[in-house]
């Protein structure tokens, strides 16, 4: 299964990456080349396999629902990239 | 004093308990040294002042009960620092600071311990050489222009240099252990659950462990006891009781039984790395344990199972840096178009390929084909260690398939950067503790490593084999201080 330029534009649609043409190009390379060697694991019957998909498959543990941190709106707004003390600002959304 | 640099973990502790040496005098020299390092690169963060005036602190009201007390460390800089930036070596977080702690290191800080500094790293721990950082390479101080390994590049380099007694990485698919073994340093991933993942920022959730990198053996355990701590804000941290590593430390290990898998033969392996093996095994039979020829058949297929489970964790992990909340912003003409830009201007370009491959894998019609199909290889593989552990206690196999190479070798094509890990993935899949020791040295001089893997939570096992094997590979590196400053 060989991915063309129009599936790469597709996943960086879909990873809300921008590509220019030079890189796209790069990358249609790239991910043709490690999916030749991936497609290795169709050697494999997997149909009566169960999948694994943490080593810890235990139950999640439950926890009581309690407020810890109080107050941190500060500390959560710090790092913001546009500076604001009330809120995380973000370009006009709604006209 | 100046042989504070060259003295171990244990040896430093050692001599601040007695009063030989002060925190202050230790951090000093570790300081001094770090400054005329700077060639290596080692260093993102350096918080060398805060440093001396917390050795200072420790020696005014020293607390010798304390299990690292006054002792200097550089961490790997993936773990969040409070009030310290924390980039996980990424333009897209170059400016954060964060205001909580990680679970590991507050345990560091818990035990005396004191920062010296934050660690270059691959971008966000993917990479195996230290090429992929946003704030340049890192150089090992084994070589010129050789790279240490990765992706915890920066704490091998740094430990391997002494710019730090010891220190701390995390492994998702070999990240300690590759880095140990070109470095010729002791790195030990512990079994998934065993330390907590709480403030390190994370690759591949069901991968990530964090894990002491030392020179030595009883460094690594007394580092891991330290480390390793029950933590409920970690869904998947494993609530067992720790043993005391150090403390149980022995290098009785007669009548263990050690597998050797056929599999890691594997094609066009050097005879160097034969007779690495071929020594290691001598070396545990002279200790008093039986070795026996066993069988992982799947293990050829683990790195392409990692390839699609490691990004497609990665893709989903990543959506969080959307310039919003923190880190950087590139401006852009409506939201979406902001996030688009942010992201490809803020991620490298490896960091970027395994977002790529991750949503693909996990897209509409390729799921199944994919992460569903790696999912069923990942039972496959832990099955396969399942039944080995049957038969023996631990495995013994090379920790790399050849030793560090240069910058820029294998930095254009990223399958062959990817093989140098086929020895550590399939522990990280399958969740085991592993440990890397330095066991000899290649044709150009440069350090090879033995992994010694071991059944889940049996640490003290694998600790105890690398301990007897230490003494009997009795390794030496000359390092040649050829990159240092005055």
């Amino acid at each position: 299964m060989s991915i063309d330029l129009k599936t790469v534009k597709h996943i960086s649609k879909l990873s809300r990456i921008s590509l220019d043409e030079e890189k796209a190009k790069k990358l249609e390379t790239d991910l043709n080349s490690i999916f030749k060697w991936i497609e290795q694991l169709n050697e494999l019957k997997t149909e009566n396999v169960e999948p694994l998909s943490s080593i810890a498959e235990t139950k999640l543990r439950l926890r009581k629902d309690e407020i810890k941190s109080k107050n941190i709106r500060e500390e959560i707004l710090k790092n913001s990239p546009e500076e604001n003390k009330d809120f995380f600002v973000v370009p006009k959304v709604v006209e | 004093m100046s042989n504070i640099i060259n003295l171990s973990l244990s040896e430093l502790v050692s001599n601040i308990r007695n009063k030989k040496i002060s925190s202050n005098e230790s951090t000093l020299a570790f300081v001094d040294r770090s400054k005329k390092s700077k060639h290596l690169n080692s260093y993102n963060e350096e918080t060398f002042e805060n440093a001396l005036k917390k050795a200072k602190e420790f020696d005014s009201k020293p607390d010798f009960n304390k299990k690292l007390p006054g002792i200097p460390m550089a961490v790997k800089d993936l773990f969040c620092t409070k009030n310290v930036k924390t980039t996980a070596s990424s333009k897209i977080l170059s400016n954060f600071i964060p205001t909580y702690e990680s679970t590991v290191t507050q345990n560091l800080w818990n035990e005396g311990a004191i920062l010296l500094g934050k660690l270059n790293c691959d971008e966000f721990a993917m990479g195996s050489s230290n090429e992929t950082s946003y704030f340049g390479n890192v150089i090992s101080p084994i070589d010129k222009d050789l790279v240490p390994g990765g992706s915890s590049g920066g704490s091998a380099s740094a430990l391997a240099a002494k710019l730090t007694p010891a220190t701390i990485g995390t492994d998702t698919g070999g990240s300690i252990r590759q880095p140990a073994s070109f470095t010729g340093t002791v790195g030990l991933k512990p079994t998934y659950g065993s330390c907590s993942r709480y403030g390190i920022v994370a690759f591949a959730s069901s991968l990530d462990q964090a894990g002491p990198m030392t020179r030595n053996v009883q460094d690594a355990a007394l580092l891991l006891e330290v480390m390793s701590s029950f933590d409920s804000k970690d869904s998947t941290s494993v609530d067992f009781k720790r043993p005391l590593y150090l403390k149980d430390l022995s290098k009785d290990i007669k009548g263990k039984k050690i597998g050797i898998p056929k599999e890691y033969r594997v094609d066009g392996m050097s005879q160097e790395i034969e007779k690495l093996w071929e020594d290691g095994k001598k070396y545990l039979k002279d200790c008093g344990a039986e070795i026996i020829d066993v069988s992982l058949p799947h293990t050829k297929f683990a790195l392409p199972t990692y390839y699609i489970v490691a990004p497609a964790e990665a893709s989903s992990n990543l959506a969080r840096y959307d310039g919003v909340k923190y880190g950087f912003r590139t401006e852009g003409d409506n939201l979406i178009d902001m996030y688009e830009k942010t992201r490809s201007a803020g991620f490298g370009e490896e960091v970027k390929r395994r977002i790529m491959i991750g949503t693909y894998v996990l897209s509409s019609g390729y799921y199944d084909a994919y992460y569903l199909k790696a999912q069923k290889v990942r039972r496959l593989i832990k099955n396969d260690f399942d039944n080995v552990f049957k038969k023996v206690d631990a495995i013994l196999t090379p920790s790399t398939p050849s030793s560090a190479f240069k910058v820029g070798d294998k930095s254009n094509d990223p399958v062959s950067m990817y093989l140098n890990d086929i020895f550590t993935v399939p522990v990280n899949l399958a969740g085991l503790p592993g440990i890397s020791i330095p066991a000899g040295l290649d044709k150009k001089g440069y350090p090879l490593g033995l992994q010694i893997i071991g059944k889940s939570f049996d640490e003290q096992n694998i600790l105890n084999i690398a301990y007897s094997m230490e003494d009997k590979i009795n390794f030496k590196f000359n390092l040649k201080e050829w990159w240092m400053n005055d």
